[in-house]
Order: C-alpha cells, then sequence, then structure tokens
C-alpha cells in the first residue's frame, strides 16, 4: 500500500538523494519535481498522485502518475505532448488534469509559463551572434612568449631598418628628395670603392679645364675640408679630378707651376691624398671589416 | 668510491693500458669520470667550476689562434681561413616548399589578381575604419589614438552593438578599404587581438598582439606628422602565405612613390612573429676615423684621416607592439561558414625550426 505520509517521514528525516541543500534552502533535484523545492507537496515520491511538464528537444509533454500504477515503475509516467501554442497547452492541461488538486494544476501551469518563456529566450539567442571566450594554456601562452622574446634579439630591429633606409637610398630610390648633399654623398661612394652611377661619361671633357683650377685651390685644400659638404664647384672640380687621377698622371703633370718635377710629383701625389688614401682605406677598410667579422 | 675504483683502473691495468688511454682522446678519460657522478656536493662542485674554467680557457685560446692565424694570413697575402658561420634558427631553418622566388612567373600573376591589387595600383586611396570589440569603454583602449596617428586616412568609430556582419556592409556602403578591429581582453584591459578586414570580400588576417608599448612610454620618443604618409618597410616576408600578409599590411598604407615625409613604419618577420615600428630618419653623413698604417701619410697630413660615411639616424616615435599570425580568412569576417587559408593549430609548434610566414 502507498502511505506517502510515511515515505515523506523516511526521506525528509534520514536521506534523499535527491535532496540538494544549499544556503538558501532545500532544492530537489529529481526531474519529475514540478517547482524543484523539496517540499511535503513537491515530492514526487511522496505524492502518488503527481505532474509535472519536461522539456525534450523543445517540446513540452506533461507527465502524469496515479496511484493505481504505483506497483508498475516501468509504467508509471504517462505523458501527453502538449502543443506548441500557449494558450492550448493551457486547455490540455486543464483537460486532462480536470479533478486534480488545485494547488498542484496551479504550479503546473507557472512550470509551463516558464518553460516558454525560457524556450522564445533560447531560440532568440541561437540567432544572434556571441562572442565566444577561447583560453590559451598557460604553457603554451609562456612558450609564445619565450620565442617572442628571442626572435626580438635575433631581428635587430634598429639595424636592420637602418640598412633597408640605407639600401634605398642607393638605389635612388627617393631620388633628389633628401637634402643630403649630391656631390659629397658621391665623394663617399667612391671612398667606398663604389662608382655612382654617371661617373664615367663625364671623365673626358673637363679634363684639361679644371686642372688649373684645382691647382690654384691646392693649399687651401685639406683633408679636413673634405669631411665638410659645401656644394661647391670647388667640390665639383675634385671629384672629377677624382678619376683622372686614377688613370694617369699626366695632366698633374703638365700643370705643375714649378719646383722640382719628381719632388713635387711625389709630394703632390701624397697630397692629393686622394689616390692614396683610397688605395689605404680599401685596405684598411678591408681589414677593419674583416677583423670586425671575426670578432 | 666509484670513482676511486676507475681512477685505481689504469695504474693496475699496466702500461699497455696507459698508452691507450693516452692515444685516445683526453675528452674519453674525462668523460669517464664526469663530475656529475660524484655524489659529495662539495666535491662536485668544485670539479664541476673548475671543469668549467678549463673549457672557458680553451675555447678563449682556440677563438684567439684563428683571430692570429687570420691576421698571419692577411699579412703574408696569402687566403685567409675561411670565416665559420654561426649556426643560428634561421640558417637551421626547415626548408618550405612556398618560400617566394624572385623569378617567379605566377606569383606576379597572382598579385595582379589579387584583391590588393587595386590598391596597390593607387587606382583607391586607402581608407581605413578602426573599431574595437564589443562591450567596450565608449573612449577605447589609448591605443587606437596612436593608430589613429600612424596610419594616414583613418577613421576610428565607436563599436555600440552592432554586428561585424552588419560593420562590414555599413564600411562597403561608404567606400572604405580595410577595417581594423582592435579587441580587448575583457578582464585585464589590455589589447590582445588585432583583426584586419580588407574590403571589400578580401581576405581577413586575425593577428595576436603582444608586447604592447604606447608612444608615452618611450623614452625620447618623437612626435609623428600624422599628415604625411609614412614609407613602409616590410623585411623578411617570404613564404607565399607571408607575402600575402605583407600585401595585406601594405594596402593599408597609401602608395605614394614622391614621398617627403621622414617617417618609416616597419613591420618586420622574424620567426612567425612581425614586429611593428614606428621612426622619424634622417639621412647623415658622419665622420669616423680611420687609423692608418701608413704613417708617412699621417706626418704629412699632421692629423689622422677621416672617412665619411653616410648613415641613417632613427627616433622612435608611435607605438611598438608584435604581431602574431592566428588565422587568414578567405572572405570576409565569417566565423562560422568562413574559408580558411591558414589557421595556426598547436601542433604548427612542434619544431623550433619551422616557420610559415
Amino acid at each position: 500500500m502507498q502511505h506517502d505520509e510515511v515515505i515523506w517521514q523516511v526521506i525528509r528525516h534520514n536521506h534523499c538523494s535527491f535532496m540538494a541543500k544549499i544556503t538558501t534552502g532545500n532544492f530537489c533535484k529529481n526531474p519529475y519535481n514540478a517547482t524543484g523545492i523539496c517540499n511535503r507537496s513537491s515530492c514526487p515520491l511522496a505524492n502518488s498522485r503527481y505532474a509535472t511538464i519536461r522539456d525534450h528537444e523543445g517540446v513540452f509533454y506533461l507527465y502524469m502518475k496515479t496511484i493505481e500504477r504505483a506497483h508498475m515503475p516501468n509504467k508509471l509516467w504517462e505523458r501527453v505532448k502538449l502543443p506548441r501554442n500557449y494558450e492550448k497547452a493551457l486547455e490540455t492541461i486543464d483537460k486532462h488534469l480536470e479533478y486534480w488538486p488545485k494547488l498542484l494544476v496551479h504550479k503546473i501551469k507557472q512550470r509551463l509559463t516558464k518553460m516558454t518563456q525560457y524556450r522564445i529566450r533560447m531560440r532568440k539567442l541561437e540567432l544572434k551572434v556571441r562572442e565566444k571566450i577561447m583560453t590559451v594554456p598557460r604553457k603554451v601562452k609562456k612558450r609564445e612568449s619565450r620565442r617572442e622574446e628571442k626572435a626580438e634579439k635575433a631581428a635587430i630591429l634598429d639595424k636592420s631598418i637602418e640598412k633597408e633606409l640605407l639600401e634605398r637610398l642607393k638605389k635612388g630610390v627617393y631620388g633628389d628628395i633628401y637634402n643630403y648633399p649630391v656631390q659629397a654623398y658621391n665623394n663617399v661612394l667612391e671612398m667606398e670603392g663604389l662608382q655612382p652611377s654617371g661617373e664615367e661619361e663625364k671623365e673626358e671633357e673637363p679634363e684639361i679645364e679644371y686642372v688649373e683650377g684645382y691647382d690654384e685651390l691646392e693649399e687651401e685644400w685639406d683633408m679636413e675640408d673634405f669631411g665638410r659638404f659645401v656644394a661647391d664647384d670647388d667640390y665639383d672640380m675634385d671629384e672629377d679630378e677624382d678619376d683622372e687621377m686614377d688613370t694617369s698622371d699626366q695632366p698633374v703633370k703638365k700643370s705643375r707651376k714649378g719646383g722640382d718635377d719628381s719632388d713635387l710629383a711625389s709630394k703632390k701625389a701624397k697630397r692629393k691624398g686622394k689616390v692614396l688614401i683610397e688605395v689605404e682605406n680599401d685596405d684598411d677598410m678591408g681589414d677593419r671589416q674583416k677583423t670586425h667579422i671575426l670578432a | 668510491m666509484a670513482e676511486g675504483k676507475r681512477k685505481r683502473e689504469p695504474a693496475v691495468a699496466g702500461a699497455q693500458v696507459e698508452e691507450e688511454k693516452k692515444s685516445r682522446d683526453g675528452k674519453d678519460k674525462k668523460r669517464r669520470m664526469l663530475p656529475s657522478l660524484i655524489k659529495n656536493k662539495l666535491k662536485r662542485m668544485e670539479v664541476h667550476a673548475k671543469v668549467k674554467r678549463e673549457k672557458r680557457v680553451e675555447k678563449k685560446k682556440k677563438a684567439k689562434a684563428r683571430v692570429d692565424a687570420h691576421k698571419r694570413a692577411l699579412e703574408l697575402g696569402e687566403e685567409p681561413p675561411p670565416v665559420r658561420i654561426p649556426r643560428t634558427i634561421e640558417n637551421t631553418r626547415e626548408p618550405d616548399e612556398t618560400v617566394c622566388k624572385p623569378d617567379d612567373e605566377e606569383l606576379f600573376v597572382g598579385n595582379d589578381a589579387d584583391e590588393f591589387s587595386q590598391i596597390l595600383k593607387q587606382e583607391h586611396a586607402p581608407k581605413i575604419l578602426i573599431t574595437t570589440c564589443r562591450f567596450n569603454s565608449s573612449r577605447g583602449p589609448a591605443f587606437i589614438q596612436e593608430l589613429l596617428s600612424v596610419i594616414p586616412n583613418a577613421h576610428y568609430h565607436k563599436r555600440g552593438t552592432y554586428e561585424l556582419k552588419k560593420i562590414i556592409e555599413y564600411a562597403n556602403k561608404k567606400e572604405f578599404t580595410s577595417i581594423i578591429v582592435v579587441h580587448t581582453n575583457q578582464v585585464e584591459n589590455q589589447v590582445n587581438a588585432l583583426l584586419i578586414i580588407n574590403l571589400p570580400d578580401g581576405p581577413t588576417a586575425h593577428f595576436k598582439l603582444s608586447k604592447l608599448v604606447l608612444r608615452k612610454d618611450i623614452k625620447n620618443h618623437g612626435n609623428p606628422n600624422p599628415a604625411t604618409s609614412p614609407k613602409l618597410v616590410l623585411n623578411n616576408f617570404t613564404t607565399r602565405l607571408g607575402h600575402r600578409v605583407g600585401r595585406l599590411i601594405q594596402s593599408l598604407f597609401p602608395q605614394d612613390p614622391y614621398f617627403r615625409g621622414r617617417r618609416v613604419v616597419t613591420f618586420h618577420n622574424q620567426r612567425d612573429f612581425i614586429f611593428f615600428r614606428h621612426h622619424r630618419y634622417v639621412f647623415e653623413s658622419k665622420e669616423t676615423k680611420v687609423d692608418t698604417k701608413d704613417t708617412a701619410a699621417k706626418n704629412d697630413k699632421g692629423k689622422n684621416l677621416t672617412q665619411t660615411k653616410m648613415i641613417a639616424r632613427l627616433q622612435e616615435c608611435g607605438p611598438r607592439f608584435t604581431l602574431k599570425l592566428i588565422s587568414l580568412q578567405h572572405g570576409t569576417f565569417d566565423s562560422k561558414g568562413g574559408e580558411f587559408e591558414w589557421v595556426h593549430k598547436p601542433e604548427m609548434d612542434t619544431s623550433r625550426r619551422r616557420f610559415f610566414l
């Protein structure tokens, strides 16, 4: 026989595995519970006539249990599919639970209301775009940061940027935009052993013309001046002279003003500096470059 | 005890064994007496320190010998011994068949039919829309202000709660060429990701952003002039994928061959990390003293010879950060139904010598 009271006493005072005690109260984890609270009137085990609404894949079913089937646990719960329309579902509930206690029917209708509300909300949310939070495991995070640091050290950024800019400048991508003195730059290129592009064509013409002028300025010209960038004609002459100096000493000798040819020649050659300097510099540069690589 | 026994062995075995042992490498003998096998900690530490010291002395000797040999060879006018190249990760990178070669016809044809070709050929001027992720503060991170100063013709719009797809439609209508979405970590309010979407229906690149340093935190920073367009330097984008990403970045900036400004923006790829730097630069000539061995010349001049070099001087301005590509999607942003050209998977990190950009 079913003694609900006895069952309730036993469950409540000894142990019910569906009961969950939280700070705010006692709750029932039984899926057939209509309210979710552990109560004398809400316990599906301690009431032989009970009903609930459960949701299966978005469809609501009304579950009922009666005392006539209490001895057949397999066939205990009878289920009825509720229509999707809220009002029609209410009518169906009324029809099936006509002679049942009003309290239970009321609780079931409340449950139906809540479930339809949250079903609508779930469907709306599915359509919206939600941001998903991706977690990164700590090991991976650390590994990435370590690799990043090492990559930053391997990429010597400042030097590579400067190198890239200078390369572009040399290629002439920038044309005449930058106010760096063109002749001086060409001088510098020569010193490094490179030939600026248009230089060689100018060789023949100014050969005789400029030599004398250069002679006049000889005394004033110093190695120091070489560093200063004055876009003068002097420098024009100087740089043209350079090419010639390499190839032939004759124009210089011709224009010698006085004194021993040989002495002056040697002196001049040294003093011109540019010829000698070029050779020496190349060596030195080479040396320095090579030692730099080794060290 | 074990060590003692080992030491005693050669002595006991006799002259023959000793000779054999001597003819072997000293290393062999040492290997048999590894300091890590000594159980006494104090003694072990001593032996280990001694071994380390000896190793260091040996290494220095070898280096000095190399340098001397080199100098001698140069003096004698002979061929100096070949310089040994140190092994680096870049040297030993796993060979990638998608590395772009300079004479690759296919690449150039691909470039022409690219989504970026229109902008890069200067048919459109780039117009950038910058925004943040949803549920962000209305002002947005300070990073956005700096981005606005770096990229010319960039506009910032607040995000609101619009879906990204709607934003893309809006931007298409208003003829923007790219969208940059700056993503912040909700919890820490730090910028951690960047989404660059090329319009219309261009590829979407998702980058992870790290090591962000704002302009105010950089010492001696310079203030850029946002009216001028910066020069762009893209280093080390070797593979096909890298090339594509490089072009994507290039399409953010206006292509103007007649530059007048002095700003340079660098995206340097090293081991799949793209380092972003923003500098102001100036070309200068620098005199460096050259010490010559020819004393005669020195005496003549009475002063040292100077050599002039052209250098570029940089002053850092603007933010500094690193990007790492997480995924590259073929169309515009569509996380569910999109076609991904490249996605980073954790199993790609297993080899330390394999890089994809």
